[in-house]
């Protein structure tokens, strides 16, 4: 049998490009096995109302894992998704030039160094690079923001079970919000259960498929317990938060008091004839990270207090 | 809940009082067993080449380091959604014999009369905490269909208190998540109304 190989050959990067490389193949390496501050303590809040002694266990298990993986530098789950990037970039920022290739070695470097698992499979030739990388994954989602000399980016391990299979559909403007709601709800009683809660849901809201898809994505990039800046919104995603968590999934979909620790919704406008809605739901182990670096790559990383790379 | 403590081989008695939402801890062998496999012996009619009978299986793809000389590291294992198997596993455990199904999330029907007809239990390990599990694994022991890659070759381990696993269904055919289920669904509907009282946003 033939077996297919994927050509990848490491760039010739600038000096700075390699540093910056390297600054992120250490900071995915990081994400893989210690989450961002806001959904540990969203957790450790989440644990302390649960009551009965499964799922007490069950939240016990989880803190145990996330300080084991801490201390042993491992993955803290096995499926460490497929990386995508949501950045927005200045446009005199020196490296922008350079960034996809940046972005994609930094990912062929963080496998190795976490160890990451190999999942970038090759569609229709269907073989597994055995790298991690492959034909648009890592998945790169890019804004220019104005003419600054600075860059932001979420590194986020998305999940073969819980955010990689999103659903998006296009509502008529008679169906309303009434008609989000549900298209929301019926999610959760049916893939939310498998997706590991307590869920981090990505709403988006928009005109197309591709926009509120990208926006319920981008939904997840917020902190967990973030409010939109429209009130409606700010509206809907506390009555969806109220709502799912009285629906009781609990951790693992045993049943529990909660079943999420949020609800984030980002909208775009929409055409008078569309409504637009997706969601992305966002495991417990919500490996999603925020590194901001300037022109010199100084670098913050909001999320994680007291990390450095 | 109960707890219950298991050491492979295991025996019907064994498993016969223990019910849906009990916990069990898991002594013994413990073999990694997902898509591929279970199509394999199912469909290609193949037989395992892991013999498994009265021992466990658990839906999962490892992060496996490789030592050398047919020695291999559990780095992180935890569980894969179980539901892709079900639709081999009846078949599967009517072959093969095996007590335990270890995965994430529920299974069906299929597996529900598995379980009932030749006594075995379907259990739920939480899934994400894979550094967690892969402490509980003292050795791999033999690996198996090398063919298929890493996430899918037949892993044996020799496990030590290897859980929370929580029982999904038992030797009755009762199934915890078929259950959840029709209560999250009922009271999904009554929220929705309660919030679509609130969400009239167009006038
Ligand atoms: S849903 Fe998240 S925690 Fe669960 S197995 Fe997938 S990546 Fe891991």
């Amino acid at each position: 049998m033939d077996t297919m190989t994927y050509d990848y050959t490491e760039p010739e990067l600038s000096t700075k490009g390699q540093q910056m490389r390297d600054l992120l193949a250490t900071y995915i390496a990081l994400i893989s096995h210690r989450l961002p501050d806001d959904v540990t303590a969203k957790l450790q809040e989440l644990a302390k109302i649960e009551v009965d002694p499964l799922q007490k266990l069950v939240y016990d298990t989880m803190m145990e894992n996330q300080l084991l993986a801490n201390k042993l530098e491992r993955p803290s789950c096995q499926d460490t998704g497929a990386l995508q990037f949501f950045i927005k970039c200045g446009a005199k920022f020196p490296l922008l030039g350079e960034l996809n290739q940046i972005l994609k070695d930094a990912v062929y470097r963080g496998t190795k160094k976490a160890p990451l698992r190999h999942n970038a499979v090759q569609t229709f030739d269907e073989f597994n690079t055995g790298m991690n990388i492959g034909d648009g994954i890592p998945s790169i989602f890019l804004q220019i923001d104005g003419d600054s000399t600075d860059i932001e980016m979420y590194v986020y391990m998305a999940g073969g079970g819980c955010t990689l299979p999103g659903a998006a559909k296009v509502l008529m403007p008679g169906e309303g919000y009434e008609g989000v709601v549900r298209f929301v709800m019926d999610r959760m009683t049916s893939y939310g259960i498998n997706a590991c809660p307590p869920l981090l849901v990505g709403v988006g809201v928009g005109t197309s498929v591709e926009t509120a898809a990208l926006n319920s994505k981008l939904a997840l990039m917020r902190r967990v317990d973030s409010e939109s800046d429209n009130a409606n919104a700010a509206k809907l995603e506390h009555l969806l938060e109220d709502g799912i968590n009285h629906i009781g999934l609990g951790p693992q979909g045993f049943g529990g008091q909660k079943s999420v620790m949020g609800v984030n919704v980002v909208n775009t406008a929409r055409h008078p004839s569309t409504i637009g809605v997706a969601v992305s739901t966002g495991c417990w182990s919500h490996r999603r990270g925020l590194i901001k670096f300037d022109e010199d790559l100084n670098y913050e990383l909001p999320l994680n207090e007291g990390v450095e790379l | 809940m109960k707890t219950y403590h298991l050491t492979t081989p295991i025996s019907d008695d064994d498993i016969k009082d223990i019910r849906i939402g009990d916990i069990v801890y898991l002594n013994g062998s413990l073999t990694t067993c997902r898509d591929v496999a279970h199509r394999r012996l199912v469909e290609e009619h193949r037989p395992l080449p892991v013999d498994v009978r009265n021992k466990a299986i658990l839906h999962a793809g490892p992060i496996i380091k490789d030592l050398g000389d047919d020695h291999y590291e559990m780095v992180a294992v935890g569980p894969t959604t179980s539901m892709r198997m079900e639709k081999f596993e009846e078949e599967f455990v009517k072959q093969t014999g095996v007590k335990l199904i270890l995965g994430k999330g529920g299974m069906g029907p299929g597996t529900e009369r598995a379980c009932k007809n030749y006594k075995a239990l379907h259990l739920v390990y939480p899934a994400g905490n894979a550094v967690y599990a892969a402490l509980h694994v003292e050795k791999i022991v033999d690996a198996q269909w090398k063919d298929l890659g890493m996430p899918e070759t037949l892993w044996s381990c020799e496990v030590k208190d290897f859980g929370p696993l929580i029982v999904s269904i038992d030797t009755n055919g009762d199934n915890l998540f078929e259950k959840n289920k029709v209560i999250f669904n009922q009271r999904k509907e009554a929220e929705i109304k309660k919030i679509n009282e609130q969400v009239k946003f167009i006038k």
